[in-house]
């Protein structure tokens, strides 16, 4: 919401001399209206002052531009200019020497092809306005016959020797300018040499000079535009439609052509919370002003005279068919209306408030709705069919074209207005092309309703089309605001004389309006805010702001719907006392322990684990594609392939939440290898996300691991897995073959158990899996079950005595079958070893040359040690002998 | 035999102090010391000598054995100290070469903003809280006081598992308010931190995925001064002692009052800079005592327990401790951004 300061003034004596920009925007923030930016507007342009032509002459060094003199108040300066719709007499905008114009452009003094020109003539889009602000600085070109440039030079349409008399085509021929006298605004006497004879003619064209050569439509009696001789532009380069905004305003040589553009404001722009739609408008923001301030808050009951002729209840109908949508609808009618531009002081705050004027009526709408907060809508009431305005919902198939000009195609649950026939209006959206207030619309009615909020802001939505209408409906707006809105209106119809106002007000109001009460309760305000405001800091307050007090019971004013509630009162109050004003303060109450849970410490001391072992933390996004299922060689069957599915999705890569972990890991090892970073090693403690029967998910956590690079192998990978669930307490590991598992290389593939209790799995990921992520080399990934690390954790160790003895080791070399699994062997020798094996490690596997094919050499070396002697050779020989008899007798496994 | 052992030891210091290592100096032990050594030789000689003069005799043999003993052991100190010297020398070692290279893990920058943050509340006695991020609109809005109507819950902001809207991905942590007072005994002091999900493209300051950070404390006699005593604190554990706050009403639909925290910006001390888009402030989170009909929704007694809440965005505020210029790289995972931190 943009709010004027200049317009401001007219309800709270609040002037930027006393409140600077900086102390207006931090006053109105902490009380809760929040200054995004403000916005000095006459920073933007200085020194541009309005002149009027006191000469011109043609510039003696060019074909196109013009010198002129003009007085800038008691002084004459002279400009050139290249545009040719200046004439003696005229108002212009001079940029002076130093001077600067919006968009940051400087203008100095220098010279024109010789000729000393001390500024610029401005055009209007040198000045950041457009003939909307402007809307009589329309520019039309005559069809100089002197700028004429045949696209063919060998084959002109117009010779170049032509003089006046000679014809053109049909009853067009060319004239001389002899004179020409200004007759009005932009409207010019010219007497013709038509080679004949002579004539006169008046022409809106602004281009012509005297001496100029130009076509004359004999028939017509009018000066040829280019559109006239079907001619192109580039043919008459220099008759354009541009040029200098000559002004025709009340104002005299020497004034600032800011303040002509109400540019002396500054434009203050707040982040209005959704739940203060009443602040979106003029009256809303000054009474928060007012309080904020502690100044009077001055408003305006509007008088309307309704002079014309009727009653409006003897020429519309009204019927709201849908009054939860609909909750009130009131309308005016005015008759004879005279669409024109609306006065400057009108187009300069719609300007300044972010909006483009167009027309005197329109304008109206606007500006009330900019005052007021109220949208409202005007309906050329001829195109009315039957006089009758029905508030319903669309009917299938119906069709209605916009004012934007889109032909928009209405659902059976958008809420429009009709006549008997036809929607002629979305409802709090955009009106329609079919009732639009033209140039020759003689009745208006006026509608200014109230609707439901979201079913505005769903048909919005559904259209793509948020208007300044809709979005401040779709807020929920003030129902009692409608008849004070269509009242201003037709007070302004009737202060710019727009046309006069038909007696009556037709006011819809199809269910009884509620008001809210509440009791003030200062002491439980107080213990809420934990302050000492006193009762009447608390009642001068709410009656600042509109409420009224009658006891202890406040009625809530009807434009504060957010208001329904004792702790609402609370923050009226708090805010306007300062909520940094409010002591700061520990409650004492009951203390609390605090601290990390069981499953939190967990987590931290496994983060940890794998940050010591050198993995760096990653977090990736919970949901994937479904594609990244067939990418990981997910089975077809598989179970973990029913994700829970976002409806409406970003898009095909975010649509699904995940049922592994290893898609993401994958993608963001991949994206590693791709920027080439030498290798990588990354962990996550990652949610996967399973669908229940109800319709939710169970969300257990997975202990992601995946790393690459030069240094790493399975053995690697599988040490840190062991490491971490050794620090994690988790007792003996069991580690087996996994051949199934289709994402992992089948020989390269681990299940990891803690006792009799699945982990996790943990291998060299597939190639093929690998080729899917556009990786050739070899990568490793762990998933880890966090709930089954969290399960089987030890407690608190126990101490157990160092040794007292020292200990004996052998060494011992078996040859046995290739394909027994080492791990086997280890755990044959450690359960028959005898008490005196404490260790067993494995040093060498051997396959090759002395060793039988089929075979391979393990070699092991055995730790024994007593707690209560030193041991001999002759136990340590006990020992080797009963491991070697059962590596035989179990594996076949021999002595090498 | 007097000139004998002058020259004896004339001969032997010489000898002692021009040897070059242990073994020489063994044999020139052995060869004046030794049992057939050339000083036993001398003393050898002593039966010649009268009776008187044998003991002075035997005097000067002694201490001229002393003297000899004392010179190879001074001899030999010399020689170890002069060997190690050397062997240091061979040892030494160009320091400046760089050490050997060790790879530790780094914690996920925003983790370690989130773990900072953490250990300020449990340091105040608060708890921390999971939930569930496939949760129930009945959670993340209506219990929330955001009614059925509201934009939040639209379609285009929200993602949503069922047709009827009834489950979707969590939009706030706010729902963990629901389910602690609904879980919980009191009073409550707890933080909830997670992930949450709108339906944002992404960009530099966007993501479909982001993280929050919920606080809530419920208790007899919670008030607006105890919200602002205990996140005033909190700021200051985060941004430094004298951090300057500012307060300012907001709107949310499940606290009342509302606020927001700023933070004057510490670049410019609240003149204007683009860091705080010359606003002078950095909003920092949104708060507010925690609304009576969020309270009986969860079955409290707003008459008898009062509570507040508060919110805030875990990316932004990582970006701004560390700098970060585009939240794409949190979630990018590089390694040469990862290990920075």
């Amino acid at each position: 919401m943009k709010l004027s300061r200049k317009w401001l003034n007219e309800y709270v004596d609040l002037s930027l001399s006393e409140y600077d920009d900086r102390s207006f925007a931090e006053a109105m923030t902490v009380s809760g209206s929040k200054v995004e930016v403000t916005e000095d507007l006459s920073r933007n342009i200085n020194n541009v002052k309005v002149g009027r032509i006191v000469s011109l002459e043609k510039h003696p060094n060019s074909d196109h531009m013009l010198v002129c003199r003009i007085d800038i108040g008691g002084e004459t300066v002279q400009i050139c200019t290249g545009a040719w719709n200046v004439h003696v007499g005229d108002l212009v905008p001079a940029a002076l020497h130093n001077s600067l114009l919006p968009g940051g452009v400087k203008i100095t003094k220098g010279k024109l092809r010789g000729v000393e020109s001390n500024g610029m003539l401005c055009s209007l889009k040198e000045l950041n306005v457009t003939t909307h602000d402007f809307p009589y600085a329309v520019i039309e070109a005559a069809a100089i016959l002197g700028d004429y440039h045949p696209i063919d030079p060998a084959k002109p349409s117009i010779s170049a020797d032509i003089k006046a008399g000679d014809k053109i085509y049909g009853k067009v021929i060319a004239a001389r300018v002899e004179k020409l006298e200004t007759v009005g605004y932009s409207q010019y006497k010219l007497s013709l040499d038509t080679g004949k004879g002579s004539a006169e003619t008046v022409t809106g064209c602004q281009n012509i000079h005297q001496g100029d050569l130009l076509a004359y439509d004999t028939g017509k009696d009018k000066v040829c535009t280019l559109s006239d001789l079907h001619a192109e532009q580039r043919e008459f380069p220099h008759c354009i439609t541009d040029g200098i905004f000559i002004i025709n305003e009340d104002c005299k040589p020497g004034d600032d052509v800011a303040l002509l553009l109400g540019m002396d404001d500054h434009v203050v722009e707040f982040e209005i919370t959704p739940n203060r739609p009443d602040c979106l408008c003029m009256i809303g923001l000054a009474r928060e002003a007012a309080v904020t301030f502690g100044k009077e808050l001055k408003l305006h009951e509007p008088v309307v005279k309704a002079t014309a002729q009727g009653n409006i209840n003897d020429m519309v109908k009204i019927v709201v068919e849908e009054p939860e949508l609909c909750p009130r609808y009131t309308a005016r009618m005015v008759r004879n209306v005279k669409i024109a531009p609306s006065p400057a002081w009108m187009r300069e705050r719609i300007r300044n408030a972010g909006m483009r004027p167009i027309n005197n009526v329109v304008d109206i709408t606007n500006y009330v709705m900019l005052e007021y907060g109220q949208p409202m809508h005007a309906f050329d009431f001829s195109c009315v069919n039957n006089g009758e305005i029905h508030v319903r919902l669309a009917k299938e198939g119906e069709t209605i074209q916009t004012l934007d000009g889109n032909e928009r195609k209405l659902s059976t649950s958008m809420l429009c207005i009709c006549d008997t026939d036809r929607p002629v209006g979305v409802a709090g959206v955009m009106g329609g092309a079919n009732s639009e207030i033209e140039g020759d619309t003689a009745m208006v009615l006026f509608e200014s309703a109230n609707f439901n909020g979201t079913s505005i802001r769903r048909t919005a939505t559904a259209l793509g089309m948020r208007t300044d209408a809709s979005s401040r409906y779709e807020k929920g707006l003030d129902v009692e605001n409608t008849y004070k809105a269509v009242e201003r209106a037709c007070e302004l119809i009737e202060l710019l004389g727009a046309g006069e106002v038909v007696e009556g007000v037709i006011d819809v109001v199809p269910k009884a309006l509620k008001e809210t009460t509440l009791k003030l309760e200062p002491e439980k305000i107080n213990a809420l805010l934990g302050t000492d405001i006193a009762e009447e800091e608390m009642r001068r307050i709410l009656i600042h702001l509109g409420f009224s007090l009658d006891g202890d019971i406040i009625h809530v004013p009807s434009w504060r719907g957010d208001v329904e509630h004792y702790s609402d009162i609370a923050e009226e109050v708090a805010r306007f006392y300062g909520y940094n004003e409010i002591p700061t303060c520990f409650a004492g109450g009951n203390t609390t322990s605090g601290g990390f849970t069981p499953v939190q410490q967990c987590e931290r001391q496994i983060g940890q684990t794998c940050r010591s072992l050198g993995m760096d933390e990653i977090i990736t996004y919970s949901f994937i594609s479904p594609s990244y299922y067939d990418k990981i060689r997910m089975p077809a069957d598989s179970p973990l392939r029913d994700s829970l599915r976002i409806l409406n999705p970003l898009g095909e890569d975010t649509s699904i939440m995940r049922t592994t972990v290893l898609p993401s890991m994958l993608e963001i090892l991949s994206r590693n290898y791709n920027y080439r970073n030498r290798s990588a090693a990354l962990y996550e403690i990652g949610k996967i996300y399973l669908k229940r029967d109800d319709g939710m998910a169970d969300e257990p956590k997975i202990v992601s691991i995946g790393a690459y690079g030069p240094e790493m192998d399975f053995f690697k990978l599988k040490g840190w897995v062991e490491a971490l669930l050794e620090e994690m307490k988790l007792g003996k590991l069991r580690f087996e073959a996994e051949k199934e598992n289709p994402s992992y290389h089948p020989g390269r593939c681990a299940k990891v158990y803690a006792g009799d209790s699945y982990v996790g799995v943990l291998g060299q990921i597939h190639p093929a899996v690998a080729e899917n992520y556009g990786v050739d080399t070899e990568l490793y990934c762990a998933e880890l079950s966090f709930e089954a690390i969290f399960a089987l954790q030890g407690g608190t160790p126990v101490y157990t005595p160092l040794p007292k003895f020292p200990s004996v080791s052998r060494d011992i070399a078996v040859v046995c079958d290739r394909d027994i699994p080492v791990g086997r062997l280890l755990d044959c020798i450690m359960e028959n070893g005898g008490e005196y094996l404490k260790d067993c490690s494995v040093f060498d596997v051997y396959t090759g040359s002395h060793i039988a094919p089929g075979k391979k050499s393990v070699a092991f070396s055995l730790t024994m040690r007593s707690e209560d002697q030193t041991l001999t050779d002759e136990h340590a020989g006990d020992t080797v002998r009963a491991v070697l008899s059962a590596l035989e007798e179990k594996y076949g496994a021999v002595i090498r | 035999m007097k000139e004998l052992m002058q020259q004896l030891r004339e001969s032997a210091v010489k000898a002692i102090l021009d040897s070059d290592g242990a073994e020489s100096l063994e044999a020139l032990r052995v060869k004046y010391l030794g049992k057939k050594g050339e000083l036993t030789a001398i003393l050898r000689q002593m039966g010649s000598l009268s009776a008187e003069e044998r003991p002075a005799m035997g005097q000067l043999a002694n201490q001229l054995r002393s003297e000899i003993e004392n010179a190879i052991e001074q001899r030999k100190a010399q020689l170890t100290s002069a060997l190690m010297e050397k062997k240091l020398e061979d040892e030494a070692l160009d320091v400046t070469m760089p050490g050997e290279q060790v790879h530790l893990g780094h914690k996920h920058p925003m983790y370690n903003v989130l773990d900072q943050i953490k250990d300020i509340f449990i340091g105040m006695g608060f708890e921390i809280v999971d939930g569930p991020e496939v949760e129930l609109a009945e959670y993340n809005f209506t219990k929330l006081n955001i009614d059925e109507g509201h934009p939040s819950r639209d379609w285009t902001d929200t993602f949503y598992f069922s047709e009827d809207g009834r489950v979707l991905l969590r939009t706030q942590t706010s729902p963990m308010q629901v389910h602690a007072m609904e879980t919980k005994s009191l009073p409550i002091r707890m933080i909830a931190p997670g992930r949450v999900y709108r339906k944002d493209e992404v960009d530099a300051t966007h993501s479909p995925m982001f993280h929050q950070i919920e606080g809530m404390v419920i208790d007899k006699g919670i008030t607006m001064a105890d919200l602002k005593a205990t996140l005033n604190l909190v700021v200051e554990k985060i941004y430094g002692k004298g951090t300057v706050t500012r307060f300012r009403p907001h709107h949310f639909p499940f606290t009342e009052p509302s606020c927001e925290l700023d933070i004057q910006c510490h670049k410019c001390g609240g003149k204007g800079c683009p860091t705080c888009k010359g606003e002078g402030w950095i909003e920092v989170l949104g708060a507010g005592m925690v609304h009576p009909k969020v309270l009986s929704g969860c079955g409290i007694d707003p008459d008898v327990y009062s509570g507040w809440a508060f919110g805030m965005g875990l990316e932004r505020l990582a970006m701004g401790e560390y700098k970060i210029t585009d939240l794409r790289l949190i979630f990018e995972n590089d390694t040469r951004f990862l290990e920075q931190f």
